[in-house]
């Protein structure tokens, strides 16, 4: 230790940590502190005093022990983590960042076929979904700056669009897709109109307010939307026309029987896989170009300064619909993937929790960040997937891995933002 | 000699917040190709008049009409803010509002969204990058290039703009404005906080704005050596009412404008402003 001539301030370390046990012991008193006992009898209470002073115990000494460390470890640590940009500062060049891109790419592309099994392809395909949901949701938060906690409500439009017109009607995969886009996007201008003066937490409140009407209009319009029952038999997507079923229907040949191979569900999986990366990679390629566009800066600019923007000649009515509706589109999109993938939806996939859950992945990933999102929905998805085997343990692991991500990065895994042109000296790339 | 028509008409502009009249009866005039300079003491409603002609503000009476080269005219009190900014009254703002997170570069184009959205038809032709969007944008690219050439500002083209220095911040508002294609650039003390070399240099690109580009600038300053050197004319405000309109040789011997700005010496007068209480 020769690096530290100070010693710590134990007294004040115990204070510290004193006041840390106290706390968990006042929260482990209604969490801990009692435990049901249902038997034959009826139900009994019994009391776990002990286990509150564990808690405590254990909370105290856990604090104790994170200061000693951090008190003779922090010059380390210091030294660990770079000064400015994280540790992905030196992604930052943009032809180092498109190599990475790249690098995903393939990765994302050999996934099936690099010893994964079926349930890995398919936790891969639920990240996916979440992942274009986070890039289309960066439209509306990231680049235009207007914070949106409904945005789930789209998802669920999408989802129920392609349901019913694939009940209802027999239309294929290929064709409710866009309509299924169109429909979200159109519900993005609704939800905008009213909301065009509202900026930051009032914004949030009415975007809340938006998801859970969608919601209760799924859950009450029963003719409809099959209310609290969802909608069941929803067709899969073919492939070129082809099926991915063991028996073909009228009129139609199957993947297998087409290539002359045996029927598996893998292939499916695999194909659905494919099918979300598509749609994903398209998401992020419309989003990259589109931000080099006038109206992609205009977002930008609109998140940075609205009075500006007004002053300039930008229509801010325009700016914001615009965002809310190609936001809103690929939450469509992503929403009849989903009904697709699922075959069966109900509005308990539409709740709240999942607007809040690709907030999170947007937040985390660093507010506009395209590779951010990609690793803030593995993180975000992925996490309490893997972590199943901790059974009910599983949230706290997760809750425990966005405290450390807070501390670690509070403005996001990625925050560096690339210029969309450069006039310098070296002209634009 | 035939007058050109003035560039900008403002006619018994009142506005009223509650129960204090932020400005009375207010009428002036700006002339094509001059420099107009709105001096006053703090609170006489400059900057609130410039709301009102850049459309964030909207006036309880009064009529704006702002005269284009081109030979139209836009009533200002009837137009959305965004619209008369296109219809070529263009501001800066006292407190600058650039886009901090975005490079010098992405400011100046930003500047020139309607223009390049107009190119980019719907954003398809820009999402497609067919020739004729490519060719507005090099356009937009160029015109952003000289404007940062004339404020000083070429080599920062790619720096963030809220890590530019103060007085870069400053021009690059302006440049940000010229990039907006105005008739009539509107600015809000633009030397404030400036140092005097940077002032001399601010005088010099207003002149060269004037006359070069033969647009016509309305400013508020406080900064007299800037507003006696470059103005054409000066209208001084008082508590919202225009007490003095003239050539800056005029106004500086008004006695109007120096009890204005130096207070009421007169025993009689202070007797009358409060009330007979003294």
């Amino acid at each position: 230790m020769a690096l530290h001539t100070t010693r710590p301030d134990v007294p004040a370390l115990l204070r510290d940590a004193g006041l840390a046990g106290f706390v968990a012991a006042l929260l482990a008193f209604p969490l801990l502190g009692f435990e049901l006992n249902a038997s034959a009898q009826g139900i009994t209470l019994n009391y776990r005093l002990l286990w509150i002073v564990y808690a405590a115990a254990i909370v105290f000494a856990g604090r104790l022990g994170i200061s000693l460390a951090l008190f003779y470890l922090a010059p380390q640590i210091a030294s660990l983590i770079p000064k400015s940009g994280g540790l992905f500062a030196r992604l930052s060049p943009h032809a180092t960042r498109y190599s990475v891109g790249v690098i995903m790419i393939v990765l994302a592309l050999a996934l099936p076929w690099a010893g994964a099994d079926r349930n890995l392809v398919d936790k891969a395909t639920l990240i996916l979904i979440y992942i274009m949901l986070g890039w289309g949701l960066n439209i509306v938060v990231g680049l235009a700056g207007l914070l949106d906690l409904g945005y789930v409500a789209f998802y669920a439009v999408g989802a129920y669009s392609y349901a019913i017109l694939s009940t209802t009607f027999g239309l294929s995969f290929w064709i409710c897709l866009p309509l299924a886009g169109l429909l979200a996007g159109a519900f993005g201008i609704a939800l905008g109109f009213p909301v065009l003066r509202l900026r930051g937490d009032y914004l949030a409140i009415v975007t809340l307010g938006f998801g859970e009407i969608i919601r209760e209009i799924i859950i009450n319009w029963q003719v409809v939307t099959g209310g609290p029952n969802g909608i069941g038999g929803i067709a899969r997507p073919s492939f070129f026309g082809l099926e991915m079923l063991p028996v073909a229907t009228e009129g139609h040949t199957t993947f297998s029987d087409f290539f002359n191979i045996p029927f598996s569900p893998d292939q499916r999986v695999i194909f659905l896989y494919y099918l979300i990366l598509m749609l994903a990679l398209a998401t992020n390629f419309f989003t990259l170009r589109i931000r080099q566009l006038p109206i992609g800066r205009a977002w930008e600019a609109l998140r940075e300064d609205e009075i500006a923007c007004r002053s300039l000649g930008l229509n801010p009515t325009m700016v914001k619909l615009s965002a809310f509706a190609i936001g809103a589109t690929f939450a469509g999109f992503a929403g009849s993937f989903f009904a697709a993938r699922q075959n069966f939806i109900s509005p308990e996939s539409f709740t709240f929790i999942e607007s809040a859950i690709i907030l999170a992945i947007v937040v985390l990933g660093g507010m506009g960040s395209q590779i951010g999102i990609v690793l803030a929905a593995i993180l975000l998805v992925g996490l309490p997937e893997w972590f199943r085997d901790l059974a009910e343990f599983r949230m706290v692991a997760f809750g425990a891995a966005m405290v450390l991500i807070m501390i670690w990065r509070p403005q996001g895994l990625l925050s560096h933002r690339e210029p969309t042109l450069r006039l310098g000296s070296g002209g634009s790339p | 000699m035939t007058t050109p028509k003035p560039v900008l008409t403002v006619e018994h502009l009142t506005i009223r917040f509650g129960g204090l009249l932020a400005i009375d009866d207010l009428s002036f005039e700006a002339r094509t190709g001059d420099i107009t300079a709105l001096i006053g003491p703090n609170g006489a409603g400059k900057t609130t008049a410039f709301n009102c002609i850049t459309g964030f503000y909207k006036p309880d009476t009064g009529r704006m009409s702002f005269h284009h080269p081109s030979g139209e005219t836009h009533l200002l009190e009837r137009m959305d803010g965004f619209r008369i900014a296109r219809a070529g009254v263009v501001r800066s703002f006292q407190n600058i509002r650039l886009f901090p997170a975005m490079s010098v570069a992405e400011n100046l184009m930003v500047a020139q969204h309607v223009a390049l959205q107009r190119a980019s038809i719907f954003s398809i032709a820009g999402f497609l990058r067919l020739p004729s969007y490519l060719k507005a944008e090099r356009e937009a690219h160029d015109k952003a290039r000289y404007w940062l050439a004339q404020t000083g500002l070429e080599n920062d083209a790619d720096t963030l703009a809220g890590s530019l220095p103060y007085g870069s911040q400053r021009r690059l508002e302006i440049a940000r404005a010229m990039c907006a294609d105005p008739s009539l650039l509107c600015l809000d003390e633009p030397a404030a906080g400036l140092n005097p070399s940077e002032s001399l240099a601010l005088n010099a690109l207003l002149k060269k704005i004037r006359d070069e580009h033969k647009i016509s600038i309305l400013l508020i300053e406080h900064d007299m050596s800037v507003v006696m050197q470059i103005s054409d004319r000066i209208h001084v405000l008082e508590q919202g009412r225009l007490i003095a309109s003239g050539t800056p040789d005029e106004i500086r011997a008004n006695p109007d404008v120096i009890r204005a700005y130096l207070g009421v010496e007169d025993h009689d007068e202070l007797a009358m402003v409060s009330g007979g209480q003294v």
